[in-house]
């Protein structure tokens, strides 16, 4: 079952937390609402689990729609970041709750709470407390708990962000693999950590000060984005102030090829640059620039240069001999791997 | 450990015991000593007797003491319920409306118990509000002095529950009762039964209020301790105060013991 946000806006006290979201997640898709904290990505998945009521604008689940509905009677599955397991009911009574409450015959039961346990990998687990369990455990019960219902839509709000690293990671194929065994089940996945949403996500859609930013797969978001916000939220950029001239861009009086295509002569833009795309030496696009930091990454070295009065983010591979503090560097990058964009903050 | 050094340690526990000993632990000591006792001229109490004893658990003081724990749990068990119930509803109200509510619920503690006992009595004199000369009006008196206490600590612990319970519960399907059923409830158990603890506690040794409420045929133990240091009996009435304060440690302790086993912690 897909969700729609019929240009949905939530207020609390005139305070516009939400500005008409519109926004559709087909059947069976994984959607990220990626943004800051105060993006509005929270308040546009409890508008949908029925914890906001928007002030204008029409949520629906399929063709059903769900604005009045109160929350027990929306059918959707839920995981919070802080897991919220009942700590007074075992891990079996956990992912039974939902069906219980539901008055699902008892005999039926029983094996729905095996095979939700049986597919978080948490089998072995039934009869312990919640207390009794680490926090991936936990987040593996509470995902069990709310497939348990077997809902068509899936809501995670920053599901891993209370665990550390590696365990992320973890969880994050594991989320994969739930995902292709439940082809049906649409879900909504809000996080700030754009690398979740890059590798969970069939499409992001990025929120920023209460609007929707761009929405597209995770390759539009990265090759093409919209605006200098998506473009340094998603993957990180080089954003140069720019004047369009005739056959490419100005950049503090060095020239520079690049596709104007849609632009003016004359007028101000933002070149956007991903830093692995920016290369050390002779290339097309040239910029010299002055060393300011060099910081080793294991497998890369991630180096600031100041060129032009802006500061210039270059990744590159493992160097024999980095440059040192102060050196000047010529940094290049193919004028196809960068994208203009309308001119934003940068140029405040 | 806030005080590292050994003597340091040591000074502090100095200062507990000056303290703590006066205050706390002689009066009462006093009258576990004054309850043996037939004479106390000397230092020591003298002329050692349970007596006293077998008057304060038989014939009259046994059944003030029925009466103090049956009225101590009624009370509490009603002021529970309705201090429960308010503290649930305002959690639900604006931050205003929330305000007055609890202005409301502690009205009676911040009103000196005379003058609650007073208005009990006023208001519940005449028909058809008739509980004058019943032992319902020393229960009512003691339930609007303690529902207080439940309401303020089942709130307190109400805003320190974690709405991703019921949120969660509510999306899994769960009907609004349910949901207080199954979830709030258990959540706030431990809480509920420190609350009625504490209401037991204030009630077994309520006297002010009691005063003028109590009919002869419902005298709580307290009034009973009260009437016989007034007429002279310091002994006997220092039996009776140590069977009311064993009565409730022991109460106390069984619920708490009830809070413990319910606790999932």
């Amino acid at each position: 079952m897909g969700i729609r946000f019929d240009s949905v806006t939530v207020a609390y006290d005139g305070n516009v937390v939400l500005d008409s979201l519109d926004l559709t997640v087909e059947p069976g898709e994984v959607m990220a609402l990626l943004g800051p904290s105060g993006s509005g990505k929270t308040t546009a998945l409890r508008a949908v689990a029925g914890f906001v009521r928007p002030a204008s604008g029409r949520v629906l689940l399929g063709d059903r729609d769900v604005t009045d509905l109160p929350p027990h009677r929306r059918g959707i599955g839920m995981v919070v970041q802080q897991y919220a397991l009942f700590p007074h009911m075992r891990v079996h009574e956990n992912v039974a709750f939902g069906l219980k409450a539901r008055k699902t015959p008892k005999g039926e039961i029983r094996g729905r709470v095996a095979e939700a346990l049986e597919m978080t990998g948490m089998a072995g687990y039934a009869r312990r407390f919640p207390r009794e369990l680490s926090g991936g455990q936990q987040q593996r019960v509470a995902i069990a708990r709310a497939l348990a219902i077997r809902p068509s839509v899936l809501l995670l709000d920053e599901p891993l962000s209370a665990l550390d690293a590696q365990l992320r990671s973890g969880m994050l194929a594991e989320l994969s693999r739930l995902h292709r065994e439940l082809p049906g089940v649409s879900m909504l996945y809000v996080t700030h950590d754009q690398v979740e949403a890059l590798t969970l996500a069939d499409r992001i859609a990025v929120m920023d000060a209460a609007r929707l930013q761009q929405c597209g797969t995770p390759r539009e978001l990265y090759r093409e984005p919209k605006s200098e916000f998506t473009a340094s939220f998603v993957g990180g950029a080089n954003l140069l102030p720019v004047t369009v001239v005739s056959g490419g861009v100005d950049f503090a009086g060095t020239e520079l090829k690049a596709d104007t295509r849609g632009a003016v002569a004359g007028a101000r833009a933002t070149l956007c640059v991903r830093p692995h795309l920016v290369g050390l030496g002779e290339g097309p696009n040239r910029i010299v620039g002055t060393v300011t930091e060099i910081q080793w990454r294991g497998a890369t070295h991630r180096l600031y240069a100041e060129a032009g009065g802006h500061t210039l983010m270059a990744d590159l591979r493992e160097l024999k001999n980095p440059p040192a503090l102060g050196d000047r560097v010529m940094l290049h990058f193919a004028p196809d791997d960068a994208v203009l964009l309308p001119a934003g903050v940068t140029h405040a | 450990m806030l005080v590292h050094s050994r003597k340091g340690r040591w000074a502090v526990w100095a200062v507990f015991l000056v303290l703590f000993v006066p205050l706390f632990a002689l009066p009462l000591l006093v009258v576990l000593g004054a309850s043996f006792a037939t004479h106390w001229s000397g230092v020591l109490p003298s002329g050692l007797t349970t007596a006293h004893y077998r008057s304060a658990t038989r014939g009259e003081a046994l059944q003030a003491l029925t009466t103090s724990l049956v009225t101590a749990l009624t009370a509490s068990l009603l002021a529970l319920a309705a201090g429960a119930w308010a503290a649930l509803a305002g959690a639900a109200l604006n931050k205003r409306h929330r305000r007055i509510l609890d202005a409301l619920f502690v009205l009676p503690v911040a009103v000196p118990s005379v003058v609650v006992g007073l208005s009990v009595l006023v208001a519940f004199s005449k028909p058809p509000m008739l509980l004058n000369g019943t032992r319902w009006i020393v229960i009512l008196a003691h339930t609007v002095l303690v529902t207080a206490f439940a309401h303020q600590s089942v709130s307190a612990a109400i805003t320190r529950l974690d709405p991703a319970y019921e949120q969660v519960a509510a999306s899994l399907g769960a009907r609004p009762g349910y949901v207080l059923w199954r979830v709030r409830l258990p959540l706030l158990l431990p809480s509920l039964t420190a609350a009625a603890g504490l209401c037991i506690a204030l009630s077994m040794g309520e006297l002010s209020a009691t005063m003028m409420l109590y009919p002869p045929d419902w005298t709580p133990l307290p009034v009973l301790i009260y009437a016989a240091t007034d007429r002279g009996a310091l002994f006997t009435g220092s039996a009776v105060a140590v069977v009311l304060m064993a009565a409730t440690l022991f109460t106390l302790f069984a619920v708490s013991r009830i809070g413990a086993k319910a606790s999932y912690r």
